[in-house]
């Protein structure tokens, strides 16, 4: 399998920091927002957001995390991941700006079961996506609001975002299958 | 990291490659089409259903209890023997899974008419079923169904032999107590020999490894050597002693042949957990009971409405830890399509 780096720490730090200020500007300030961030790579990336947000704006904007295990559609096919995280959404969502974090867009299909996981828990005022990496290839009627990076895929290949929290390194790469 | 292809092969390999996040990382997958006892888990798979059973009770505080994850199965409760918070529990977690539910109970139903077992299992499979959830008082019934249909089946308590989803709500009650099980002290108190509840604790415990001791009359003990991995007590305030968690267990009077004991009023006297019995346990010592409770014979009025019960969380757990088995054994990872 052959790696290559399409994003470095210095080119995610800065994307980080654009969508950050994106967010800001398109909601008119931090009223009401709430961070929602993805099992399991959107939540670090979430608290990133909101850390970046505290140090210009000297708000505080509340984080969740969203584990969309029991509402994904491939579940008859292909089954439960070994693990479920439980979600947890710290504040009332009715009424609030969410703006949902993951790392990669893709098939838009966890952005979907996340939709409908979100309206279970309450009526938001308004349901915003941020990527870090918008791979194409949707098979679903979905954008994302903020992205980092837009990277053009061959289906066959993988994106993989790393994260020092988690993977020890911090990196985007894309994952060609050898064959 | 995370990786997002249609190579669903690669995705697995790099997934078990990098490992999950979060405190308790677990590794192993579910395979069983089954659960008939507690005595086939491992402490993995164990871990598996709590870590399972915490996301469930997340979904159960909501405001709206309910997740789309089986939707269009069907489970079907039947009933064979008299329940109330075993066949509502599992009701309860199947609906909070979006799956349409088939209560059937002995009395109403063809099994008056002279019905057998395995054509009333077998109506009901060709009726849809994807899970038979099933209480018999025959020892061994849900072996029998399982060995004869093609979808899953969830033992609901079989006669004296295993009651394995209220062992591991009691266990994950436990657990979430204790911050664990491995080797606490817990001592099981009272008809032991009847219990199904006090065999599918004894397996999944000893599995978990914690210290198990029972304790009760000699005459409503199993037989030497039935569960090598536990102590046996006839002394209750020795038994009590320095322990973690005490387990009264109900006395079964529908099952009680006679002459086991002399009466009721001399097992209470000897056996009842009293304030002043549990004072002997280890401070922060919890209080389980199965229930129905028989409150002034097993277990005093005091205790178990007490600061130290924790009966009516156990019914809580109960629906958390059903909705996990019934995911488990519907789209464990082994088993994903299976049955359909």
């Amino acid at each position: 399998m052959a790696e290559k780096i399409i994003m470095t720490e210095a080119d995610m730090r800065r994307a980080i920091s654009r969508i950050a200020h994106e967010i800001v500007e398109r909601n008119q300030g931090c009223q009401d927002l709430v961070f929602i961030g993805m099992h399991t790579r959107g939540v670090p990336l979430a608290h990133r957001l909101a850390r970046r947000i505290k140090e210009f704006e000297k708000v505080d904007i509340p984080v969740g995390a969203l584990d969309i295990s029991l509402y994904r559609d491939d579940l008859s096919s292909r089954g439960l991941q070994a693990e479920v995280h439980p979600t947890s959404v710290p504040t009332n969502i009715a009424g609030k700006r969410l703006i949902l974090v993951d790392d990669v867009l893709f098939t838009g299909r966890s952005i979907r079961a996340a939709l409908d996981e979100l309206v279970d828990l309450g009526r938001p005022y308004s349901i915003q996506l941020a990527v870090l990496v918008d791979r194409g290839h949707r098979e679903l009627p979905i954008r994302a609001d903020y992205v980092g990076k837009n990277v053009p895929t061959s289906r066959d290949e993988d994106v993989a975002v790393k994260l020092r929290d988690i993977d020890g390194t911090e990196e985007v790469v894309i994952i060609r299958e050898s064959r | 990291m995370t990786v997002s292809s249609g190579h669903r092969k690669q995705n697995r390999e790099i997934e078990k490659r990098s490992g999950t996040t979060g405190n308790a990382v677990v590794q192993t997958e579910w395979h069983h089409r089954h659960l008939l006892d507690t005595d086939i888990l491992s402490r993995e798979e164990i871990e598996l259903v709590f870590n399972h059973a915490t996301a469930m009770e997340e979904i159960l505080g909501r405001e709206i209890k309910k997740v789309p994850t089986l939707r269009s199965k069907t489970i079907v409760n039947m009933f064979f023997e008299a329940s109330t918070r075993t066949r509502a529990s599992f009701d309860l977690a199947a609906k909070a899974l979006s799956a349409d539910v088939i209560n059937i109970t002995a009395s109403g139903s063809s099994v008056e008419k002279g019905e057998s077992l395995l054509d009333t299992v077998l109506t009901i499979q060709s009726l849809g079923a994807d899970v038979i959830i099933m209480r018999h008082q025959c020892s061994g019934a849900p072996y029998f169904v399982a060995r004869n249909v093609k979808c899953s089946v969830i033992n609901a308590g079989d006669g004296w032999h295993a009651h394995p989803t209220q062992a591991l709500l009691d266990m994950f009650t436990i657990h979430k107590h204790k911050n664990g099980l491995k080797g606490l002290k817990i001592v099981i108190v009272g008809d032991i020999l009847h219990s199904r509840v006090a065999r599918s604790n004894i397996h999944g415990l000893a599995a978990m490894g914690a210290r198990v001791i029972a304790c009760g009359p000699p005459t409503l003990m199993p037989v030497a050597g039935a569960f090598p991995a536990v102590k046996f007590e006839y002394d209750l305030d020795r038994a009590i002693q320095g322990c973690d968690v005490v387990m009264p267990l109900r006395l079964q009077l529908e099952r009680q042949q006679g002459g086991l004991f002399p009466s009721t009023r001399e097992y209470s006297r000897m056996y009842q957990v009293t304030p002043e019995r549990l004072s002997r346990a280890n401070p922060g010592a919890i209080v389980l009971h199965p229930g129905p409770m028989n409150e002034g014979i097993e277990i005093s009025p005091e205790v178990a409405h007490g600061p130290q019960s924790v009966v009516e969380e156990q019914v809580a757990n109960g629906v958390a830890v059903r909705m996990a088995l019934l995911t488990l054994v519907l789209l464990g990872t082994s088993y994903g399509s299976f049955g359909k």
